[in-house]
């Protein structure tokens, strides 16, 4: 390439970057259809790049302790967040909880479950899916709802585990499991049930599923990754989490 | 080491579905491979990719497929719903037909090589002193041929062991029914239980080991009496 042809556009990117940078993110996989669009609006408000890495909290952390280049994580729980401070691992005092999540009782047939999980204390069912409860959070606050309403013993030999809540979701999405505990961010849109039937599990029931974000070593001096934590604390950002099911208690 | 006896559980069952596996590949395979070895059928080419496309296809797609057609509403699904055995999705035999589409090609390409490289001679030779078809593939084609069905056990028992992503997607991970080595090992991991997942894991590369040794022991036996033989 033409050496000043070369200059010019290095020097009009490096321009831009000065003003507008880029921040790698690391998202709880059941938050990536809001987390998509908040990048979005993030983007248009801002000028800044949010590149988004969706997976499991586990590899995340996994990950960054082995030197991932992650500037900020969204968990899927509050343990691993405060985990990664108290290693050193992530900025103190950066913490704070982005969405909590609610836990559903699903199934793809229309009439299945009832509004009060009744549904559980019968024979209308052959499977139930949760997330593995020593993985994911969602399956351990699955397990609880399963003990508070004392129903192990017609539950637990009709349970099957996901991995994660995303495989959750094929098993019942694929009826291969008549019912299963999700994340009612999977089913939940815009103030409705996307499709089959549902119970909101009481949050009441289990522990709360507080989902933190924190600002990592790698993003200490970005600004871009500053401003991300600060946006998803507006209402632009909190609107979009609510419409996907999220709960926000701040 | 430290196996708990969950553990233990995993290992019984994967050497139990390794073995059920094995026992059904070597009776699928035996066909394919001799139709495969002798057609000159235009279907020959499609066919035998058909065969070797768990090679190369992710477990996660193979897994995924399955999952869709073991539901109810999937081809398998309503066959198995119609025969009275309800869906097999998280079953014992749900992983059987999982891990014998998995390994078929493990099962298929040694027994195609060992058919091919007997020609069609002994086969001729056999029908000139009047033996029936049948008579001959069991009496001079089978022991010819032994190597091929050694080496198609051996691999496909292994390769049954070591399946990790197609029993993880259609599996539901239930102890003693569908939670093999792999899969426990998985879980040990993500649960940063590590000393629990060394244990195992240390088990399965051990064992690997020794059937690839066996193996390549095998087969320069198997090479040098042929060329004895020869």
């Amino acid at each position: 390439m033409n050496l000043r042809l070369f200059l010019s556009v290095a020097g009009v990117w490096l321009c831009a970057a000065t003003h507008a940078g880029e921040v790698t993110v690391a998202v709880a996989a059941n938050f990536t259809a809001p987390m998509q669009k908040i990048a979005k609006a993030f983007e248009q408000d801002t000028g800044h790049k949010a590149q988004l890495a969706f997976g499991a909290t586990g590899k995340f952390y996994a990950q960054i302790k082995h030197g991932a280049p992650f500037a900020v994580l969204l968990a899927a729980d509050d343990e691993t967040p405060a985990r990664l401070e108290k290693e050193g691992l992530a900025v103190a005092g950066t913490r704070f909880t982005y969405a909590t999540g609610r836990l559903a009782l699903w199934s793809k047939q229309p009439n299945l479950v009832d509004d009060k999980g009744e549904v559980l204390r019968s024979n209308r069912f052959q499977k139930i899916a949760i997330a593995d409860p020593k993985l994911a959070p969602y399956g351990a606050a699955a397990m609880e709802v399963i003990d508070k309403m004392g129903v192990q013993a017609n539950v637990m030999p009709k349970l099957v585990q996901g991995e994660s809540i995303g495989q959750t979701y094929q098993f019942v999405s694929t009826e291969n499991a008549q019912l299963g505990f999700v994340a009612l961010s999977q089913i939940w849109f815009d103030g409705r049930i996307t499709q089959g039937s549902a119970w909101v599990v009481p949050q009441s029931l289990h522990t709360p599923l507080k989902q933190d974000a924190v600002l990592l070593n790698a993003g200490k001096d970005n600004p871009a990754a500053h401003a991300l934590l600060k946006y998803l604390q507006s209402d632009a950002a909190k609107t979009i989490i609510r419409t996907h099911g999220y709960a926000l208690d701040h | 080491m430290n196996l708990s006896s969950e553990d233990v559980q995993a290992i019984a069952l994967t050497l139990q579905l390794a073995s059920v596996t094995t026992v059904l590949l070597l009776l699928l395979a035996t066909p394919v491979a001799w139709w495969l070895a002798h057609t000159r059928s235009a279907w020959r080419a499609p066919v035998a990719s058909l065969v070797a496309l768990p090679l190369v296809l992710p477990p996660t797609v193979l897994g995924f497929y399955l999952l869709v057609a073991l539901g109810p509403n999937g081809p398998i699904g309503q066959f198995t719903q119609w025969a009275g055995w309800g869906t097999l999705a998280f079953s014992f035999w749900g992983l059987v037909l999982g891990s014998v589409i998995y390994s078929l090609p493990f099962a298929v390409q040694p027994l195609v090589n060992a058919f091919e490289a007997m020609g069609p001679r002994p086969m001729e030779v056999a029908a000139t002193l009047r033996a029936n078809k049948w008579d001959a593939f069991f009496t001079v084609a089978v022991p010819l041929a032994k190597p091929g069905f050694v080496m198609a056990a051996m691999l496909s028992f292994a390769h049954t062991v070591g399946e990790f992503g197609v029993v993880l997607m259609i599996g539901g991970n239930i102890p003693d029914k569908t939670r093999v080595v792999s899969t426990q090992i998985y879980g040990h991991v993500e649960a940063m239980a590590y000393s629990q997942a060394h244990g195992l894991a240390g088990v399965m590369l051990v064992f690997s080991f020794v059937v690839l040794l066996g193996l390549s022991w095998f087969n320069r036996r198997s090479h040098q009496r042929q060329k004895v033989g020869a």
